[in-house]
């Protein structure tokens, strides 16, 4: 399951040009461009609003665009839709799961959805609960799980497909501490073990900080500028931060001004 | 897997879900006793004294019950588009709609979960018919028959409910429109009286409700030395001619719901 596969992998995860949402007269995306290779991290980072949602929408199939073009794990979202879905993990942003399930039967629904052959659903089942540390609750009805737990389920349903691209909307948003703690660590955990892709939205810096080899920022529709969270400092100077790049690309950028006086 | 049999997977996957729901919480099913209970047992009972209902040589007692039965399948039948409107907040449908399943297939194991409810009160009605004293028909043929005739009354309905759930979006809306549509249904259909009684106006209503086939076929598998007004050919292709069409727009309105 967490096999890496680069025989057949394409080099690109996600090509995406020029890419536009409208909801009637609201531009919800505007002309966004990303070229996302494979087998990292990618955050699409921006306050509430900024279209990353709408973004990751389009990408997984789930709304068309109104115009330009996507391809995700090497295929077209608008032509190939089915062919996209077959080859992606979804984690969004809600907690998701059917609480009247257990977390066994939950994953059981997405294995036969995905047509995974009956022969090796359950081990591929029992594997991703292992994976995300569900194993000693998987026939604990959802309804008893915490918030924390129901994350880390949706992470596992996400995996079954063993996907070439896995999106992660807002994955730690609402959690508490030790819960987000415990997902990001399951996260890295599937970033050295998977040869596979994963693009995330979040508007907490420090989980971007945390996970993103790669952070493009988005503010009214539009990617402002996109950076490498691990040289930072080095390009911009010592004590300049992935927040402080949130705040230039996003909106004011007064804190940049005034830390660039600071002695 | 070749695609049939992926996507009888896809079908089953969602049916046996709602199986399994029902597994963890059978409390609801017998909630749900109540309501042919009340129609069977009082309003049956004493309708029977009127004498005024013409039923030929079934007693009204008996002409009630698959009514009854049909009636109790379509009010559940109905439900499961509020349910798909809840599975919509809970962000399951997103997900359900992010596989590569056909929404067909989606739609389709709904259905056929509210055929597999709608067998559970079969098994209650006939277990109060029995109390009652109603002849049944119980050979394997004919409660075989009786169980095709739920299983398809029942996929009409809740395909059609989706399609409701796909255009008002929220359960309070989904509430009130629910109401406005299964009552006038029930009464417009020959459930608790031929429609032979109907003036012309509800007759036609009747005859383009399937419903009315539903309940003529479940008669004739129900009960004993019933004659069905339209002949069972005509009852079975109603139903899988309504039903293909819905599920055909049910498909395409699918994703919608999630708009």
């Amino acid at each position: 399951m967490v096999s890496a596969r680069v025989d057949d992998v394409p080099e690109v995860a996600i090509e995406v040009t020029d890419l536009t949402k409208r909801f009637g007269d609201v531009v919800a995306v505007r002309g966004v461009s990303l070229r996302v290779p494979h087998g990292i991290v990618f955050g699409l980072v921006g306050p509430n609003g900024a279209g990353k949602s709408t973004t990751v929408k389009m990408l997984t199939t789930l709304t068309p665009p109104t115009s330009g073009s996507a391809r995700v794990a090497g295929f077209d979202v608008r032509r190939s839709p089915v062919e996209v879905r077959r080859r992606i993990g979804y984690v969004p942003q809600m907690q998701s799961a059917d609480p009247d399930l257990t977390g066994f039967e939950n994953l059981l629904v997405y294995a036969r959805l995905y047509a995974l052959p009956r022969a090796n659903r359950r081990r591929k089942i029992l594997d991703a609960l292992h994976l995300m540390d569900l194993g000693d609750v998987r026939d604990r009805l959802v309804r008893h799980y915490s918030g924390g737990m129901v994350r880390r389920l949706e992470i596992a349903q996400s995996l079954l497909n063993e996907p070439r691209v896995l999106f992660m909307d807002e994955p730690t948003i609402g959690l508490d501490p030790l819960a987000r703690h415990m997902v990001w660590e399951r996260i890295k955990h599937l970033r050295a073990g998977l040869g596979t892709a994963i693009f995330m939205t979040t508007h907490y810096m420090d989980e971007a900080a945390e996970l993103c080899d790669r952070v493009a920022f988005m503010s009214e529709g539009k990617i402002a500028g996109e950076e490498s969270p691990s040289d930072i400092e080095a390009r911009y100077g010592t004590g300049m931060m992935l927040d402080d790049l949130f705040i230039r690309y996003t909106g004011g950028n007064m804190l940049v001004e005034e830390r660039a006086a600071a002695p | 897997m070749n695609t049939i049999e992926a996507v009888y997977t896809q079908i089953t996957a969602i049916t046996d879900a709602e199986i399994q729901k029902l597994v963890h919480d059978p409390i609801e099913l017998l909630t749900r006793v109540i309501q042919p209970v009340l129609w069977l047992m009082m309003f049956g009972e004493v309708f029977a004294r009127v004498r005024g209902i013409p039923t030929g040589s079934i007693p009204y007692e008996s002409f009630l019950v698959p009514g009854v039965l049909a009636q109790s399948a379509l009010f559940i039948a109905i439900f499961f588009g509020i349910s798909a409107i809840w599975e919509r907040d809970l962000g399951i449908l997103y997900k359900y709609m992010m596989s590569p399943a056909p929404r067909e297939a989606l739609v389709l194991g709904k259905a056929l979960a509210a055929g597999v409810r709608g067998l559970t009160q079969a098994v209650m009605v006939y277990i109060i018919g029995l109390l009652i004293g109603v002849g049944l028909r119980v050979t394997v043929p004919a409660v075989l028959g009786m169980a095709v005739m739920i299983v398809l009354g029942s996929a009409v309905f809740c395909t059609f409910s989706l399609i409701i759930a796909c255009i008002v979006k929220t359960r309070e809306r989904f509430m009130g429109i629910g109401q406005v549509l299964t009552m006038p249904l029930f009464f417009a259909s020959s459930a608790i009286y031929p429609i032979s009684l109907m003036p012309s106006w509800l007759h036609v209503l009747a005859m383009i409700n399937p419903l009315t086939y539903q309940v003529d076929a479940l008669r004739l598998f129900m009960l004993p030395g019933y004659q069905t007004s339209f002949g069972l050919g005509t009852d079975i292709a109603v139903q899988v001619g309504v039903f293909a069409v819905l599920l055909a727009i049910a498909a395409r309105m699918y994703p919608l719901i999630l708009s």
